[in-house]
């Protein structure tokens, strides 16, 4: 590769929502150019066949998995416990991975055990990987060879809860998370239906997400953690609403001195707490396809109990977009390169 | 010139013009409060009267 080339990228599992937006921001970023992307199901097939936004972007086709070439940096969007099993392969494949699913976000196997209800097939590789959110592990990713993806809610919990956490402020959290229905992937179910999902608010998992476990490992165990996910009517999105109940009183402008020192210098995060406007706490519809997080707080004073919301979409701060986010830090880009999208309004 | 004085609503620094008078409203960039000058010597700041969502009714 010489220095005016672009970096080759390869996506693995590409026709999935994850697979999609990836390639999305691939196409539009100045360093990379996506050489192969892969699907089993649609071998042969233009991309634009399952991710029509794209058509005219692109003349990729889809390749079968086994038709993979090496790259520079590849990214595998596949189902969970795929990765994990072809890790030796893509390893042989690729300078570096970044891996959208769930396989190497836990660094402890008995942690993994524990959460997904089976032994991690690869446990020497989990200490390869690191844990892919840069707002927590910029320094550990700089440079490294291979990244995890982050869980959608946790990454929205992680951000909101972050400041408090490394204060050492929280006792108990009571996680209320309402998600959109591409959460749950590009594959129908019959309860995914139309006339059984539309309009519909389900509760998916009130208690035991397999999310939590990655905002322990981020966050530690120092206080209690309630997490409870709600599907809503969205297609995409994320609205964490965190019930804090602190070790010690606060007060709410101490609340923004930790909250803006926290984030102040992070390109993807913005607080919004605003007296005036349309929207005056986080909302997810305005972020559909950005690789923002929005959060703001507010104080009970009576209970002293902080309410932290934040919202993201889950495709892109929570998968695709923190993916490309880790790909710069990994390489030394730019760390917003391919992701300057802020959202549509109205939308 | 300009010069700052602290959001009573979120402590963020608020720059004001050179020319900026007492009584004047203007809003804070972090917080979006609407806020009214009331002093320039020392730049004091407080919060102006304004209109809340409800929808619980």
């Amino acid at each position: 590769m010489t220095e005016s080339s672009p970096t080759r990228v390869g996506i693995v599992g590409g026709s999935g929502y994850v697979g999609g937006e990836l390639l999305r921001l691939l196409l539009f970023h100045p360093h990379v150019e996506v050489t192969q992307i892969t699907s089993a199901s649609q071998v042969g097939r233009f991309v634009h066949t399952v991710h029509p936004n794209l058509r005219g972007f692109t003349s990729l086709n889809f390749i079968h998995p086994d038709q993979l070439e090496a790259v520079d940096v590849l990214f595998l969007a596949m189902p969970h416990g795929k990765a994990s099993t072809e890790i030796e392969k893509y390893a042989g494949m690729a300078e570096r991975i970044v891996d959208c699913s769930a396989d190497f976000r836990l660094r402890d196997p008995t942690q993994y055990a524990r959460w997904y209800g089976h032994d991690h097939p690869a446990p020497e590789w989990l200490d390869k990987f690191v844990y892919g959110l840069p707002e927590r592990n910029r320094d550990e990713l700089k440079g490294v060879r291979y990244a995890s993806g982050v869980g959608c809610n946790a990454t929205a919990t992680n951000l909101a809860l972050m400041p408090l956490a490394d204060a050492g402020l929280l006792r108990q959290v009571v996680v209320d998370l309402k998600v959109g229905s591409s959460e749950a992937g590009a594959r129908s179910t019959d309860s995914s239906h139309h006339p059984e999902r539309s309009g519909s608010v389900r509760s998916f998992k009130p208690t035991g997400h397999r999310h939590q476990a990655e905002v322990i490992q981020a966050l530690g165990d120092g206080f209690d953690l309630y997490f409870s996910v709600t599907a809503v009517e969205l297609v995409r999105g994320v609205l964490a609403t965190c019930h804090c109940l602190l070790d010690e009183a606060v007060e709410e402008k101490e609340l923004w001195k930790l909250y803006r020192t926290a984030y102040k210098d992070e390109p993807f995060i913005r607080l919004v707490k605003s007296k005036t406007g349309l929207h005056r706490y986080p909302e997810p519809k305005l972020l559909a396809g950005s690789n923002l997080c929005d959060i703001g707080f507010e104080l009970d004073e009576d209970s002293g109990r902080v309410v932290v919301i934040s919202a993201i979409d889950n495709l892109m701060k929570g998968a695709a977009g923190s993916a490309v986010q880790c790909m710069n830090v990994m390489m030394g880009w730019d760390e917003t390169a391919g992701l300057g999208f802020p959202g549509l309004h109205p939308i | 010139m300009s010069f700052e004085a602290e959001c009573p609503e979120c402590a963020a620094g608020v720059e004001m013009a050179g020319d900026t008078v007492v009584g004047e409203i203007i809003q804070c960039p972090e917080c979006g409060a609407e806020l009214e000058v009331m002093d320039l010597n020392p730049p004091t700041l407080e919060l102006a009267p304004e209109e809340e969502e409800d929808w619980g009714e």
